[in-house]
């Protein structure tokens, strides 16, 4: 019952990668790591229950969290370009 | 007993099915904007009806109780990043497909 749930989604991340290949614009890509990631959150949580293992639950966990920050940090780097440069010094954009 | 793993097993069958429709979606739909609702779809329920399906079967234990957790922030954060995309598309001049038809 368990590798039903991994095998559909597989399949949800797979068409995820192809729409983050084939995705037009860049914003495409960022929606389509999204959705993988949070797949990748739910593969971790089928697969410790598949193995018996609980505690890769704390792995799903955190991954879930360093999801949505890595979706904010590559949101900020499409804005500005490039992080390095704190906001307030004057550079002609 | 059994009522539970039947439950669990139609929570955990219908959150995948759910999650590879949102995937066809994504790719049947013209937009980005569009193409965001569909990746809603699969963000948010499906996690949502295979964490139930999950905790169905892990009872009241521990497990059950970070995969609410996990839920809990899935929930509150998905519609955080899809509002930042498409925040961040509307302001870099991405005009939405009704735009150009009108």
């Amino acid at each position: 019952m368990f590798i039903a749930v991994c095998l559909a989604i597989l399949v949800t991340m797979s068409l995820a990668l192809a729409r983050a290949l084939m995705g037009p614009t860049v914003y495409d890509r960022i929606a389509a790591a999204n959705v993988f990631g949070t797949k990748t959150v739910l593969l971790i949580a089928v697969f410790a229950f598949l193995s018996g293992r609980m505690d890769l639950l704390d792995i799903a966990l955190v991954y879930a969290l360093i999801n949505f920050i890595s979706m904010v940090a590559v949101l900020r780097f499409v804005k500005y370009g490039e992080f390095h440069s704190s906001p307030d010094d004057d550079k002609v954009k | 007993m059994l009522a539970i793993d039947l439950l669990s097993w139609f929570c955990l069958i219908s959150g995948g099915l759910l999650g590879t429709i949102g995937a066809i979606g994504m790719h049947r739909f013209p937009d980005f904007y569009t193409r965001q609702h569909a990746a809603g779809v699969t963000d948010v329920l499906s996690a949502f009806l295979i964490l139930l399906g999950l905790g169905l079967q892990a009872g009241l234990t521990l497990a059950a109780f970070k995969l609410l957790l996990i839920f809990m922030f899935l929930y509150f954060t998905s519609p955080g990043a899809s509002h930042a995309v498409a925040n961040a598309a509307m302001h870099a001049g991405l005009k939405p497909m009704a735009d150009k038809q009108d």
